[in-house]
This record gives structure tokens, C-alpha cells and sequence, in this order.
């Protein structure tokens, strides 16, 4: 990656203010996302808007696990996506619809997104 | 035999020394005892705190509170039970009959039962006595432990370092909770390797490899010989017969134990040459009237170092004095290393030093393992079994012990990771639960003979698995097998990381106390979980009351709804419903939720069950309209809960002419009682006046209706997908009896329904049918109607309303912020439309307004 991805990094929060294996929302401009911290600490960021229900929800789901790939299960109507890649893994009988994923990373105790356009 | 007096019908005035574990099971099982007639059991322990569980006493330091490590507090709610704490024994008159305490309390007994278990032992060593050296046995010694690397870390203003004397089980779990508290340790051993009593030297040096992995540095092969002082007279260092100085700012001593005999000895009871209350297989001291129980008894020359041991001798005793003839005899035992991060377990002859014996290894450097089986010379009798890393034989082949393998002893070892481990056809004579005494054949006849369909079902029948839970696994397959033979079908798998149903893990759980996710998954998972088992597992902690929904490791197992309290609606905001007990309200209280949702715009109706609803309130809002409601007297109705829903009812004889009995009255009462109740999914009640049945109460999990006498109950009925009249239970109940059969009811509902499982097709599916049901929940036929009482009892008593918690706790406030790097922002994305008055969110293509306040009051759109 190029520097200016650095360039566009937006501090969201603190490690602490994220609980381990949930997620939390953050607003940076137009984008709403859906940060993550796992129990070993590692950060993962996908959008916060649930494909299916349009409704900005995924960072309230139940973070969990497939074949130990980290996951996120939409609270409304229960797919399940890779957090790490965004994957749709479980559509729930529906067309997958894969997420956009977020860089993000730990300065410090600063949790810092990176959002290109 | 003490026979003054008139003749006892029970076991008189019981009196135990010792508040521990031993003597909580004591208690526990005494209290049980239907046929025990008459008696008063006084417990009086020295420690400070409510009996609890020293084996999990580690877990202090991965956060679960002091106050969480107490033991189940029923038997202290018992009339017939007093408990005594902070107070030891220090005289014991065996002539007289009575024991006094430091404070001056004289106890007279009838029958005495010494539980005053060990104490840790500190070899003679220099320098043993300085500050900052300290043993692991107590909350005490944690608490001490704790504030003193808390002032030390302050007072030196770096990371300490520290050093555990000792490299058995215990000493590892003392090195790993230093660790967690942040001090750097060495753990040094006299013997040549780590669990030197339990591991030969392949496994020791397996062990010492995985914990070295984990940042415990280990000396072996050297003594402690001298702790140094410091200038400030602090502990600062430790010399070990090697030659090296460790640098250390805490020394903790995991030297052994020994038993806590003097009271016993100082009165004149019989003590065994290396400590211990000498006591038969009856538990009976050298003086009749005393009994001595746990780690302080010696039996055949022996002191126990676990609790499984000491439970079955609590056991022994309650069942002496009610009259029974119960023996202890000693079970094989094992060992299992814990609360370090790495696996270690090993039974029977660990060193293969039985005359002949031949050793089957298996080691694998890269996976980091280690596996050895133990047998006789012509290799078809098992005879020990040692595993580090990957221990998964331990359960199912220590039972074996003793016995022919059935395979050949490489076809276990084989497959690395052992992922299909041999099956072996158990005899039908070897015990398979060593705590509960249960064979391998009664275990079959309770699948063949006694119908039970599950390893749940096995558990209650026959009470195998329920005390340590470690021979569950191979109960599981031995269930298993049965059904499979019998030609029923078993798949209970609850997703990819669990592979056995709610009911069973409910049943693990409880026997197991186990506390966390974490040890949940731990013990009979895989991974991390999903969206699917997590809310399990939090719901069963939580009916088990042992993890509150609110509590902070809840939080990544909750669903979005118990995490914050409201049902999720289709846009991403949530509803708001408080109980209404009874569907009743009063117009002062009617007016706080008509302001309410004034305010905040909220979408406001009269529900499908007798309250009022809310929609719309923004994540945010939340804890702002909650406030409110609080304050004017309302709380959680739990509408987002698998729990209790509302009881539905009528007005009954307050009003109606032809109601018979006051259900109102009746439903507040349930309603109050079941509140809150975590279940394996949502129940509802309802409640009539009479048999006209105005509040539907047969279409409900519980219904009950007013009869000339009395109340009848019917259970099992539903609305929804596929409705179903619920089934007459019982009939022309009192008000207490009702209570008592619904709380049954329910509590086995709780342990033993499937998850998303309603009343209704549980019900259906009851093994023997209504019939059976009605028996175990109205005629109490399987003797667990104390125990369902008391687990509906410690819900009832342990109820907060969770939102005026939520609204107490700042830390849990802060999940309500929607915005983490822009706390006072909503979701700029919603849009609401009006309609008859009030506002609804947008539909796709519809242009709405953000603020349910304003966009209740735009223009409506034309129908
Ligand atoms: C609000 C309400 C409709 C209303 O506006 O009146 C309602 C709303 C919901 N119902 Fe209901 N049910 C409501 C009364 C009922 C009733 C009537 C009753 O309770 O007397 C029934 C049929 C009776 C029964 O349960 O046997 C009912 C049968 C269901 C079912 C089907 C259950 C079944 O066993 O088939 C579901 C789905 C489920 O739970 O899995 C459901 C699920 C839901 C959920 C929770 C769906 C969801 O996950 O979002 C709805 C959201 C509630 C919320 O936001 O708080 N709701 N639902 C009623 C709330 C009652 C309350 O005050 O708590
Ligand atoms: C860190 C740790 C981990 C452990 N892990 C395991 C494990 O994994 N598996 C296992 O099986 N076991 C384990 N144990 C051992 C287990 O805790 C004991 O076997 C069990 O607690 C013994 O129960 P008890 O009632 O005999 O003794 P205790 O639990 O020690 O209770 C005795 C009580 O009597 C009190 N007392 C003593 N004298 C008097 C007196 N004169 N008057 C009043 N009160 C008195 C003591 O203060 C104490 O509270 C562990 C122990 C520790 C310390
Ligand atoms: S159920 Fe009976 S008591 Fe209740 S309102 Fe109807 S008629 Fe009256
Ligand atoms: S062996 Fe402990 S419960 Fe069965």
C-alpha cells in the first residue's frame, strides 16, 4: 500500500473503549463502519450497513467463529461474513452479498481506520 | 452408642467444623434428604467468606469476582441450617459433647463432622517469614497476594518478577495467576521435571516445553534453599541449590499440604503417622459420636488431595446418619492440570513400575504433544496413561483402569491429535462416573430399560456425570452407542461448535460450575463460538445464576437485544416495552409512558399481551427514556428476553360476576415471581377467572384457571406457527401448591428443553409422555422437586431489574453509544413517514424525515 492510505487514517477510538469480541459503530465522512476487536486484541473493521435489511446494524452482532475464520452474524436476519475478508459465508437461503472490509490497526492505544474512497 | 435421652427419629443436632467445600456437600446433601427426620446442622468455618470454591479459585484473577466463587447458597437459606463464618473452632470436649469457638460459642452435638480440610505446608527454609512470601490456598492468600504486587509494582516502579517454589498442579496455576497479574515467574522444582507425582519424564518434559511457551521460565532438578532480603527488608531474591540467585519480588510456596488434624489430635482422636483424622470406611473417627470428612481424614493411611474424594465421604456420612449403610472406598483417581492454558492429565501407574509392564508412546514434537498408555506384559490391560497437549484419551480410558483395552493400546495413540480414537465396548461392570458410583451397565439399562433418550436424561436417571463431569465424554459415548443400537437416533450437535444439544450442556454446565464462555467452550466446545451457541451459553448461565445478562463477560455473548435491553425493529431501532404486571397500570403511571413517548416521538401501541409498546427509540435514546420509566416506578419487560413474556389475565373475581377466584392477583403473583427468568426460549402465562377463560390461557406455556376449589393448570400451550391447547396438569391446586407445581414446571423446562424450544413441543416430546411428566412435576417421583424448588428460589431472589442496573453502571452505558468516534451522533440514515397520527419507518422509495418527532406530525400520503 502507498502512503496515502496512512494519509487517510482516522483515529476512532481507544482500545479500551471496545469491549473484546464485539463491535462498535464509527462515522468517518460518508463511510458508516463496524469496528471489531477480537479476544487476542486484533482489530477488524467492515461496513456497519446489513446488506439484506439496508439497516446500519452490523456492528451489534454476535462475533464469533467458521473453521476459526472471525466472524460477524447480522443481528437482523442472521448471515454470517468473514470479518478479515468479507466474505458472505451463511446468506441464509438469500444471494450472498459480500461486505467491504476497513483497514485498521492499532497506534498506541489509538484504534485507527483507514478509508480510501 | 450415645443414647441418653429419648430416642432421636433423625440425626439430632449436627454440628461440622470446617466451612469448605467438603462441608458445603455436606450440607447440601443433608438438606436433600427427604427421609431424614429430625434435625439442626450448624456449620462453623474460620474463613471470613461464604463456603466456596477453592478449586476455581484461580479464576479470581480472569476476572470473576471474590463473591462469584461462593458455593450454591441454599443450604444457608435452609431454616433447619446455620451457617457460623469468621470464627474458628479452637476446643473440642468429647466427654461433653460440645465444641467451642475463638469467640466463646459452645455448640453441643449429637454427631460431629470435622471438614477442616489442610493447610499449606512451607519447609523449614531461611527467610520464609519475610514480607512477600506467600502461600496459595485461601481467598486470603489471593487477596494477600493481590495488594502486595499492587504495592511492590507502586513501591518499586517497574514489573516485578517472582518465583512459585513447587512444580506440581498447584504451583503451575499459583506461576500462571502471577503471570496474569503481571509479574514475570520462575517456577523452581526440587524433583527432575514438572508434576513430578503425576507425570513420568517424557510428559514432564512435554509440560515443560508448553509452559515454557507461555513465558513461565522453569528451573528443575533444584531447591529452594534461602530467600533473600532486600534492603529494605523485602523479599528480593531466592537462592536456589544450583548455585543461581533469582531475582524475585513475591516468593509464593507450593509445597504440599497437610492436613488440619490438631483440633482432632488435641482432644485425643486417633491420627494417623502422617497426619489426618484416621477414619474407616464408614468416615467414623476413633470416638463414635465424630466423623472427619475432605483433606483433613486419612483413610487407609491416606489424605485426599482433591474433592471428589472428600464429596463422596460427605456423602457417606449424610447417608450414615439418616440411617443408611454406605461405604466410602477409594475411586481411582486422576489428576488434571487447569487454569494454566495447557493440557496435562495422566491416572494409575504413571511410571509403568507394575512388574512387567510394558509402555505405549507417542510423542510429537511439532503438535507439542505427548501420549502414553500404560499395560500389563501381555499388553491387553490398561494400567495408566499419561497425556500433555492433547488429553482427549484421559476421560474416556480412565475408567478402563484395571481393565482390558479391548485394541491393540498403538490403535489409541495412532491418529495424530486423536480424532477418531478407538471405540471400545466398556463392560458393563466398570464404573464409569468414579463420583457418582455408576457402571457402564446401569448406564445402558437406563437407555434400554428406563427410557431415557439422551445423556441429559441418563444424568437425572442414574446421577452419572453430575459431580465432576469428567467422565462425561465417555458417557456421551456410551449413551450414544446404546441409542444407536436400540435404533434412535441422536443428533443433537447444536452447531459447529458444540456437538451436543442445549439440554446436555445445560446439564454439563451445572454439574461443572462452569462459569465462562471460555470454560464452556473449553471443556466441551470448540473455536470461539457463534451467533448461535453464544446466547446459549449465556442463557444457561444466567438460569443457572451464575452469569447475569449484564454482567461484562456476557457481553460478547449476548444477541443485540439482551445487550441492550430492547427488541431490534427492521430499521435498526428498538422497541420499548416495561412490564405491566397484570396489564395493569395506573393513569398516573399511564401518563409517564404517554410523555415519554411524547418526547421522543416514539411509535406507541397496546400489545398482543396486555402492556404497551414503543418503537422507534434510537440506540442512543435508550438509557434517556429508560431513566424516566425507572424513575416513575416501571421496569424491563423483558419483550427482548428468551424469558418470561407477560402474564396474561382477566379481570377475574376483583370485577367479573362469575369469576371464582382473583386471577389478577394470581397473575401479578406469577408474573413477579418468573420475571426475568432466562429460558431456552420465550414462555408466556396466562391466567382466567373461570372456566369461560377470557384470557386464553390454555393457548399459553402455562395456563391456569380458576375452579370452585381452586386453580387447575394446564401446560404446553401455544400460539404462533402451530397453536396448541395446553394439557390439564394438575387440578383444584391452593395458591402455594400452584406456585410450587408451576416453579417445577418450569425449572425442568429450563434444564432440560432443546434451545428455541417451547413448552409446546417439549411437552409433546416429554419421554413417557404427560403421564410421566405430571408425575415428576405434581408427585415429585424422581426426588427433584426440592432441588427444581430451590433453583426457581434463587432466581426469584436474585432478581434486579436490569435496566435500573443498566442505568446504575456507567460501564454499561457505554454500549449505547452508537458512534464511538462521534458520541452524539444518531444513524444518519433513518427516515420515518407519518401515519394515523404517529410515524413509521420509510419504506424503499418513500422520502422520509429523520426525527420520529417531526415526521409524525408532516402531511400523510394519501392511502
Ligand atoms: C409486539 C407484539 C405484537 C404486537 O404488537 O402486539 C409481538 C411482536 C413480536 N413477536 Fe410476537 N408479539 C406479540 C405477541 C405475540 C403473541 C400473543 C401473546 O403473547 O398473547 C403470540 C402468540 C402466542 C404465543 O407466543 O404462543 C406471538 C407469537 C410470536 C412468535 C411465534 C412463536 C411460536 O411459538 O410459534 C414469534 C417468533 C419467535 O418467537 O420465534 C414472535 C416474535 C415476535 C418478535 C419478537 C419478532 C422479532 O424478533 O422482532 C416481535 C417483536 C417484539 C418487539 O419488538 O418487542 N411472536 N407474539 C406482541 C408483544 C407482546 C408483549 O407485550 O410482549
Ligand atoms: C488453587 C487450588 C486449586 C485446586 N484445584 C483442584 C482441582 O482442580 N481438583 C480438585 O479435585 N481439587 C483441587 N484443589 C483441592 C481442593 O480445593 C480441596 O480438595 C478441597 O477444597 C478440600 O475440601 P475440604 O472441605 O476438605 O477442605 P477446605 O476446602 O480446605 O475447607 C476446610 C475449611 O475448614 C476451615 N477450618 C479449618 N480448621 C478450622 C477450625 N478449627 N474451625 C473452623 N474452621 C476451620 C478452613 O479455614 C477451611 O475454610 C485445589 C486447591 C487449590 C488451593
Ligand atoms: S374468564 Fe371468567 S372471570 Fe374472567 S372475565 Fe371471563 S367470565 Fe369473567
Ligand atoms: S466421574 Fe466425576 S461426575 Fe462422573
Amino acid at each position: 500500500m502507498t502512503s496515502d492510505v496512512v494519509a487517510d487514517e482516522v483515529r476512532v477510538c481507544r482500545l479500551d473503549d471496545l469491549l473484546p469480541e464485539r463491535g462498535a459503530g464509527a462515522l468517518v465522512g460518508e463511510h458508516r463502519i463496524a469496528v471489531f476487536r477480537l479476544a487476542d486484541d486484533r482489530l477488524l473493521a467492515v461496513q456497519q450497513r446489513d446488506p439484506y435489511s439496508g439497516a446500519n446494524v452490523l456492528s451489534r452482532g454476535i462475533v464469533g467463529d467458521v473453521d476459526g475464520a472471525a466472524t460477524v452474524t447480522s443481528p437482523m436476519f442472521k448471515q454470517v461474513w468473514d470479518l478479515a475478508t468479507g466474505a458472505c459465508l451463511d446468506a441464509v437461503g438469500k444471494e450472498p452479498v459480500d461486505l467491504r472490509t476497513y483497514p485498521v490497526r492499532l497506534v498506541g492505544d489509538e484504534v485507527r481506520v483507514a478509508v480510501t474512497p | 452408642m450415645h443414647s441418653e435421652g429419648t430416642a432421636r427419629t433423625g440425626p439430632g443436632r449436627v454440628v461440622v467444623v470446617g466451612g469448605g467445600m467438603v462441608a458445603h456437600r455436606f450440607a447440601e446433601q443433608l438438606c436433600a434428604r427427604a427421609d431424614a427426620g429430625d434435625w439442626h446442622l450448624t456449620v462453623i468455618g474460620e474463613e471470613p467468606h461464604l463456603p466456596y470454591d477453592r478449586v476455581h479459585l484461580s479464576e479470581v484473577f480472569d476476572g470473576r469476582a471474590d463473591a462469584d466463587l461462593a458455593l450454591a447458597p441454599e443450604p444457608w437459606a435452609d431454616p433447619r441450617v446455620d451457617l457460623v463464618t469468621g470464627d474458628p473452632v479452637v476446643a473440642l470436649d468429647l466427654a461433653a459433647q460440645t465444641v467451642t469457638t475463638r469467640a466463646g460459642r459452645v455448640e453441643p452435638y449429637d454427631a460431629l463432622v470435622l471438614a477442616t480440610g489442610s493447610r499449606a505446608w512451607v519447609p523449614r527454609t531461611e527467610g520464609v517469614d519475610l514480607p512477600g512470601v506467600l502461600c496459595y490456598r485461601t481467598l486470603g492468600d489471593v487477596t494477600d497476594l493481590r495488594s502486595w504486587v499492587a504495592d511492590r509494582g507502586s513501591a518499586l516502579g517497574r514489573p516485578l518478577r517472582g518465583a512459585v517454589v513447587g512444580g506440581g498442579v498447584l504451583g503451575l496455576e499459583a506461576a500462571a495467576a502471577l503471570q496474569k497479574l503481571g509479574v514475570a515467574p520462575t517456577v523452581v522444582e526440587f524433583a527432575d521435571r514438572l508434576m513430578a507425582v503425576q507425570l513420568d519424564a517424557g510428559g514432564g518434559e512435554a509440560l515443560r516445553v508448553l509452559v515454557t511457551d507461555l513465558g513461565l521460565d522453569v528451573r528443575t532438578s533444584a531447591a529452594a534453599t534461602r530467600v533473600v532480603a532486600g534492603d529494605d527488608g523485602r523479599v528480593a531474591g531466592l537462592d536456589l541449590s544450583t548455585g543461581e540467585t533469582l531475582d524475585a519480588d513475591v516468593v509464593v510456596y507450593s509445597t504440599g499440604i497437610r492436613p488440619r488434624d490438631g483440633l482432632a489430635r488435641a482432644a485425643g482422636l486417633v491420627v494417623a503417622e502422617r497426619g489426618g483424622v484416621v477414619v474407616g470406611p464408614t468416615c467414623r473417627t476413633s470416638d463414635p459420636a465424630v466423623w472427619a470428612i475432605g483433606e483433613c481424614a486419612s483413610f487407609e493411611g491416606e489424605c485426599a488431595g482433591l474433592v471428589a474424594p472428600g464429596n463422596a465421604m460427605a456423602d457417606v456420612v449424610v447417608d450414615q446418619l439418616c440411617g443408611g449403610v454406605k461405604g466410602y472406598s477409594k475411586a481411582a483417581d486422576g489428576t488434571k492440570l487447569k487454569g494454566v492454558g495447557v493440557d496435562a492429565a495422566s491416572f494409575g501407574d504413571v511410571l509403568a513400575l507394575t512388574p512387567g509392564a510394558l509402555e505405549v508412546t507417542f510423542a510429537d514434537p511439532v503438535a507439542k504433544t505427548y501420549r502414553k498408555l500404560v499395560v500389563s506384559d501381555d499388553a491387553r490391560v490398561l494400567l495408566g496413561g499419561v497425556f500433555v497437549g492433547d488429553i482427549e484419551l484421559y476421560s474416556s480410558l480412565r475408567p478402563m483402569l484395571g481393565r482390558p483395552l479391548g485394541a491393540d493400546p498403538s490403535a489409541f495413540l495412532a491418529p495424530p491429535g486423536g480424532a477418531a480414537p478407538v471405540q471400545t465396548d466398556v463392560p458393563d461392570d466398570v464404573v464409569l462416573c468414579s463420583c457418582s458410583n455408576v457402571s457402564a451397565g446401569t448406564v445402558r439399562a437406563a437407555v434400554t430399560e428406563h427410557g431415557c433418550t439422551s445423556v441429559g436424561e441418563v444424568k437425572a436417571c442414574t446421577r452419572a456425570g453430575t459431580v465432576c463431569g469428567s467422565c462425561v465424554p465417555l458417557l456421551t459415548t456410551v449413551v450414544n452407542r446404546t441409542l444407536e443400537q436400540a435404533g434412535i437416533a441422536v443428533s443433537s450437535a447444536m452447531c459447529e461448535h458444540f456437538a451436543m444439544s442445549r439440554a446436555e450442556l445445560y446439564a454439563l454446565v451445572r454439574a461443572e460450575r462452569l462459569r465462562t464462555f471460555t470454560e464452556v467452550v473449553g471443556a466441551h466446545g470448540k473455536g470461539r463460538g457463534c451467533a448461535v451457541c453464544r446466547p446459549v451459553v449465556a442463557s444457561i448461565l444466567s438460569s443457572l445464576g451464575i452469569g447475569h445478562v449484564l454482567q461484562p463477560d456476557q457481553a460478547p455473548l449476548q444477541d443485540t437485544n439482551d445487550h441492550l435491553l430492547a427488541n431490534l425493529q427492521k430499521d435498526g431501532t428498538y422497541s420499548v416495552v416495561p412490564r405491566m404486571p397484570g396489564g395493569e397500570v395506573t393513569p398516573e403511571r399511564l401518563l409517564v409512558l404517554a410523555e415519554v413517548a411524547r418526547d421522543f416521538g416514539l411509535f406507541t401501541r397496546v400489545t398482543g399481551a396486555q402492556r404497551i409498546a414503543m418503537f422507534g427509540a434510537r440506540q442512543d435514546q435508550l438509557p434517556a427514556i429508560w431513566r424516566r420509566l425507572v424513575d416513575a416506578g416501571f421496569e424491563s419487560g423483558q419483550a427482548y428476553g428468551k424469558s418470561l413474556r407477560a402474564v396474561k389475565t382477566c379481570v377475574g373475581q376483583a370485577w367479573c360476576r362469575f369469576g371464582v377466584q382473583d386471577s389478577a392477583s394470581m397473575a401479578v403473583r406469577l408474573e413477579l415471581r418468573y420475571r426475568g427468568l432466562r429460558s431456552p426460549h420465550k414462555f408466556k402465562v396466562g391466567v382466567s377467572g373461570c372456566a369461560r377463560e377470557c384470557a386464553e390461557a390454555r393457548g399459553k406455556d402455562v395456563g391456569v384457571i380458576a375452579t370452585e376449589k381452586g386453580w387447575n393448570v394446564y401446560v404446553g400451550g401455544n400460539g404462533g406457527f402451530t397453536p396448541r391447547h395446553a394439557d390439564l396438569l394438575a387440578e383444584d391446586l391452593d395458591d402455594d401448591r400452584l406456585v410450587q407445581v408451576v416453579d417445577r414446571f418450569l425449572a425442568l423446562y429450563v434444564r432440560s428443553a432443546d434451545r428455541l424450544q417451547r413448552t409446546a413441543p417439549w411437552v409433546a416430546a416429554y419421554p413417557g409422555g404427560l403421564e410421566e411428566l405430571r408425575r415428576v412435576v405434581v408427585e415429585d417421583s424422581l426426588g427433584i422437586g426440592a432441588e427444581l424448588d430451590a433453583e426457581v428460589e434463587r432466581h426469584v431472589s436474585g432478581y434486579v431489574d436490569e435496566w435500573r442496573a443498566t442505568l446504575d453502571d456507567p460501564e454499561k452505558l457505554r454500549r449505547f453509544t452508537p458512534y464511538l468516534n462521534d458520541p452524539d451522533a444518531a444513524d444518519p440514515d433513518l427516515a420515518y413517514v407519518p401515519q394515523r397520527g404517529q410515524a413509521r419507518p420509510a419504506r424503499p422509495g418513500e422520502h422520509g424525515h429523520h426525527d420520529l418527532r417531526v415526521a409524525r406530525t408532516l402531511e400523510e400520503a394519501p392511502l
